[in-house]
């Protein structure tokens, strides 16, 4: 039941009891200010608020009122003595009782007479009271007390004056018991206490006797299926009831700035840097105790097998062996011939110096790339050149340096005394030539100054470079440097006849005048082999002889003299070998059967390949270019024999091609002989006769000890220490060779030149019955060939001929790069070689016990005639050849061999 | 047949370059030391070494694979040679060969 409660009765207590009760507090209040500004006071004043009196001021005051007289009297006068600000007026109480008795009832003081007399102080205090707060406008305080209590309390009772004024003097009081007003509340009270209207009802239900204890039966009945079965009471949404809200007190609090940080600390811990340790090993009697057990026994007995098994397995057959990858390498041999061309790069000839005349021998610059050194000589016999020795003076013999930049000009002559047959620039230093002349002299030539203008001639780049020469040259009248030879030999102690090879000492070692190979400390080339047509093989040095300088300082002196007259230009590298230059030491060459002496051509010893850049890549020292002090020849001296090393693996064996087309081997150390004096021992052994002149010597650049020699018709390849028969020796050919040369680049392959201007290949991988290839490029006999490498892709070939001309050709690169294993092949080619020579050589042996002489037999291989019964012979040869080439088959190897 | 007699036959086989036997003992700890050698000293530490390491784990590995199995050879071929180590119970025997020779 809801029922508002009657609001006007109540409210009306409530507001009179908040009346009364807003009374009281006022009061209360007002009585507590004052307590409390009586409090204020200071300690001194704490005496109890004085009573009120029923005209409603503290006793011990008193207002007053002073009229106008008075206050003239007392100096009192409203607002001029005293004012509002100012309201304290002390009064001396004689004045005061004075007054009093001078004007009796007419006083102001009147009333309180009692009260001044009774005052002890001698002053009193008047107060102007300008709010008329105890009725009057003055009131004269009574007590001394109350006069401290005001006067001490000036400036608070400025403040509280205020609050004096509203506020009552309030005490303290308990609320009394008031009797309750009734304002209706009572009858609501009533209306909600329940009270019976009517006595209770008591009902009794139980059922029909009959049916007690009877039995029961329940059934189900579904709620759902009875309609009036169930009262439901669903609840609903009831709006009134649910609010939304829309103000929600929440509380938000201000934290500082937070931040999550973490860290890891790395757990470092002592890793080793590095360790040294040094492997376990059993000490030897350990050793032998592990060898001696029996278990090792039975363990090398039982791994035997597998591990036999296991390596005869791998020597059968390689199993990783790429055939297929192989097989390329196989196939481009067989190339078809336009690869296999000898292009013509380029040549040159010259019109005024090449004119009537031939190259006689090529050599290339060592160093500088495309430069090309060739000796132009007479193509005439002996008789015409007497005949016309006039003539010959006014064309002296060149040298002319061709660079391929400039094919019509030479880059520089070099003068010879004679013609020359042979030079070479020296491998250590390319500016040093040395030359071997028709008279037997050995020339010198230093072109050091000449040195940078060559260097810029490189084939194409140096073109520029000619095009400026050539523009001086036309105000010089195209002049092509001239250098004169710096020394010759002595007349008297060098050759007598042309010196027909001349070659350099490698740098490594040199030879002392016995002959013996000793270690080079110079590292640079200082000696130098002739030989000459006089028999005679002679070693030179280049260096100032140290045995005889002291001896020679007064013909040096003399020498001096003579060399002052000589023209100016000529470099004085060599000044003191001029013309009195001597041999080291001079090997002759003994016949061994017969008397007489050999007649060299041309020679080749083991361990001075000079001019190949195959194997000597390594073996070169590094300091191949210029060195300053390296024209100080004069200063070089010869050391004293003890000082020096000897060196025991250079051989001093010489192979030496002679004039009636034998090959020598011979040693050149000197030997002591009965007498005690030093000689040259004889030569070892004459391998050969081809009745022709040999014209070439040459050791293979990959095989140390594999010789090539070319004479007349044919060539030969003989192994050094071989002296049954040449590995291999080609057919007589219809031409005959004049020159020829090993490749730089392929073991097997070899080019020869002919007396009709071609120039044969032999491949001896391929073929070594017929030339591979055979091309021809002039019409005049080619005189010289000599190949180069000038860089990885280009492989040159220069030929001379004898119409003056020197042809560059460029080698394919099937000729110039080695196919798979050549080297290879080719050692196992010479081994089987050498084995058949062996086997036959001992077969013939056999046959013919007193025959010893093993050289006639391999000569003419070629059209074998044996004397021995031919059918047998051939008969075993057949079988021989037969079982060889099966054994070669199977070893995949196709080499034909000469039958 | 001694041991001597066994390292001259495969020595003499072609392209053999070298015979060592090494001590395999794991038990004693002292394995991979070489007991003979024709080798150099540096070198046949080494191969012992090196090898040894190899053998152990080619024979754990056909061993976890079957164990009834174990290693009877092992051929290491190489671009230069031909390693062929044949281990046993407490030895084993490396022979280097080039095969191409």
């Amino acid at each position: 039941m809801t029922g508002k409660p009657p609001k006007s009765p109540a409210s009306n207590a409530v507001h009179n009891g908040q009346g009364t009760s807003s009374k009281r507090i006022k009061s209360t209040a007002s009585n507590m200010s004052i307590k409390s500004k009586g409090n204020d006071k200071t300690h001194s004043a704490q005496s109890p608020a004085p009573d009120r009196c029923l005209s409603g001021h503290p006793d011990d005051i008193h207002p007053i009122v002073l009229t106008s007289v008075t206050q003239e009297h007392f100096e009192c006068r409203v607002e001029q003595d005293v004012t509002s600000d100012n309201p304290f007026k002390p009064l001396k109480r004689a004045d005061i009782v004075q007054d009093m008795k001078a004007r009796a009832a007419v006083s102001d003081f009147s009333p309180i007479k009692q009260a001044v007399m009774d005052y002890p102080e001698e002053e009193m205090l008047l107060v102007f009271d300008s709010d008329f707060k105890y009725g009057q406008s003055f009131y004269l305080v009574l007590t001394v007390e109350a006069k401290q209590r005001i006067l001490s309390d000036i400036m608070p009772n400025v403040q509280n004056s205020v609050e004096e004024q509203t506020s009552e003097k309030i005490m303290q009081k308990t609320p009394t018991h008031q009797p309750w007003k009734s304002l209706g509340s009572e009858r609501e009270i009533d209306d909600e206490i329940v009270k019976d209207t009517r006595s209770r009802l008591k009902v009794e239900i139980f059922r029909v006797r009959r049916d007690f204890g009877a039995e029961v039966t329940f059934s189900d009945r579904s709620a759902v299926s009875a309609k009036d079965a169930f009262v439901e009471c669903i609840s609903h949404h009831y709006k009134n009831l649910s609010l939304n809200l829309t103000e929600r007190n929440i509380t938000v609090h201000a934290i500082a700035n937070t931040r999550t940080l973490s860290t890891q600390t790395k757990w470092t811990y002592p890793k080793n840097m590095c360790t040294q340790y040094e492997f376990r090993q059993f000490t030897e009697e350990e050793k032998e105790k592990c060898l001696l057990s029996e278990n090792l026994k039975t363990f090398a007995s039982s791994v035997a097998v597998r591990c036999e098994i296991a390596i005869q397995q791998n020597v059968i057959t390689d199993i990783f062996f790429d055939d297929w990858a192989t097989l390329s390498e196989v196939i481009s041999t067989h190339g078809d011939k336009t690869d296999s061309h000898l292009k013509e790069y380029q040549s040159f000839t010259d019109l005024c110096y090449s004119k009537d005349k031939m190259i006689s021998y090529i050599s290339w610059h060592p160093n500088i790339s495309g430069l090309i050194a060739v000796a132009m000589t007479e193509r005439l016999s002996f008789e015409q050149r007497i005949s016309g020795s006039t003539k010959l003076l006014l064309n002296p013999p060149l040298i002319l340096f061709w660079g391929f930049s400039d094919p019509i000009n030479p880059q520089l002559l070099l003068k010879c005394p004679d013609d020359i047959f042979s030079f070479q620039f020296c491998p250590s230093d390319p500016n040093i030539i040395v030359g071997g002349c028709k008279n037997g002299q050995i020339v010198l030539w230093d072109i050091s100054l000449h040195h940078e203008q060559l260097k810029g001639i490189r084939g194409g780049g140096g073109r520029n470079m000619s095009t400026t020469n050539q523009v001086f040259e036309d105000k010089q009248e195209n002049l092509t440097s001239v250098v004169h030879y710096c020394a010759v030999s002595s007349i008297e102690d060098g050759h007598k006849a042309p010196i027909t090879d001349i070659q350099w000492l490698r740098e490594s070692f040199e030879i002392t005048r016995m002959g013996i190979p000793v270690e080079n400390k110079n590292m640079m080339c200082v000696q130098v082999v002739t030989c000459a047509s006089d028999c005679s093989v002679m070693f030179w040095d280049i260096r100032v002889p140290c045995v005889i300088a002291q001896s020679q300082t007064d013909r040096k002196k003399k020498m001096e003299q003579k060399l002052l007259e000589k023209p100016h230009g000529i470099p004085t590298t060599f000044k003191h070998l001029d013309l009195s230059w001597r041999p080291l030491f001079r090997v002759s060459l003994q016949k061994i059967d017969s008397g007489g002496e050999y007649r060299p051509v041309k020679f080749s010893f083991r361990d001075n390949t000079c001019d190949n850049q195959t194997v000597s890549l390594t073996d070169k020292p590094v300091f191949n270019k210029e060195r300053p002090d390296i024209t100080e020849y004069s200063q070089l001296l010869v050391p004293s024999d003890k000082h020096l090393k000897p060196l025991e693996n250079i051989s001093t064996n010489l192979y030496i091609g002679t004039e009636e087309g034998e090959l020598v081997y011979t040693d050149w150390k000197l030997e002591k002989d009965e007498s005690g004096r030093l000689q040259c021992a004889k030569p070892s052994q004459c391998l050969f006769t081809l009745n022709s002149q040999v014209n070439t010597v040459q050791h293979s650049p990959f095989f140390k000890d594999i010789i090539l020699i070319v004479a007349g018709w044919t060539f030969a390849i003989w192994k050094e220490e071989i002296t049954q028969g040449p590995v291999m020796q080609s057919p007589y050919s219809e031409k005959k060779y004049s020159g020829g040369c090993w490749s730089l680049s392929r073991p097997g392959v070899l080019f020869f030149g002919t007396e009709d201007g071609d120039i044969e290949v032999w491949n001896l991988v391929e073929k070594t019955h017929k030339s591979f290839h055979t091309q021809n490029i002039t019409t005049s006999q080619i005189t010289c060939i000599r190949p180069w490498i000038n860089h990885s892709k280009q492989n040159l070939l220069a030929a001379s001929d004898q119409s003056g001309t020197l042809h560059i050709l460029e080698i394919p690169w099937m000729l110039h790069s080695p196919s798979k294993h050549e080297k290879l092949n080719m050692s196992k080619y010479f081994e089987k070689e050498v084995e058949r020579l062996m086997y036959s050589c001992t077969k013939r042996q056999a046959m013919r016990p007193k025959d010893k002489k093993n050289t006639n037999v391999d000569e003419q291989r070629g059209k074998v005639e044996p004397v021995v019964p031919e059918e047998d012979v051939q008969k075993m040869y057949e079988d021989f050849l037969n079982t060889k080439m099966l054994i070669l088959k199977d070893s995949g190897q196709e080499f034909r061999c000469n039958i | 047949m001694s041991v001597e007699e066994t390292i001259k036959r495969i020595q003499s086989q072609k392209g053999v370059q070298g015979i060592i036997i090494v001590n395999a003992e794991v038990l004693i700890c002292n394995a991979g030391i070489p007991i003979k050698t024709t080798l150099d000293n540096s070198n046949t530490v080494h191969y012992a070494g090196l090898i040894h390491q190899l053998v152990m784990k080619a024979r754990s590995t056909v061993r976890e694979i079957d164990p009834q199995n174990d290693l009877t050879f092992l051929r290491v071929r190489s671009k230069k040679n031909e390693i062929m180590i044949a281990p046993d119970k407490d030895y084993f025997l490396i022979v280097i060969q080039n095969p191409s020779e």
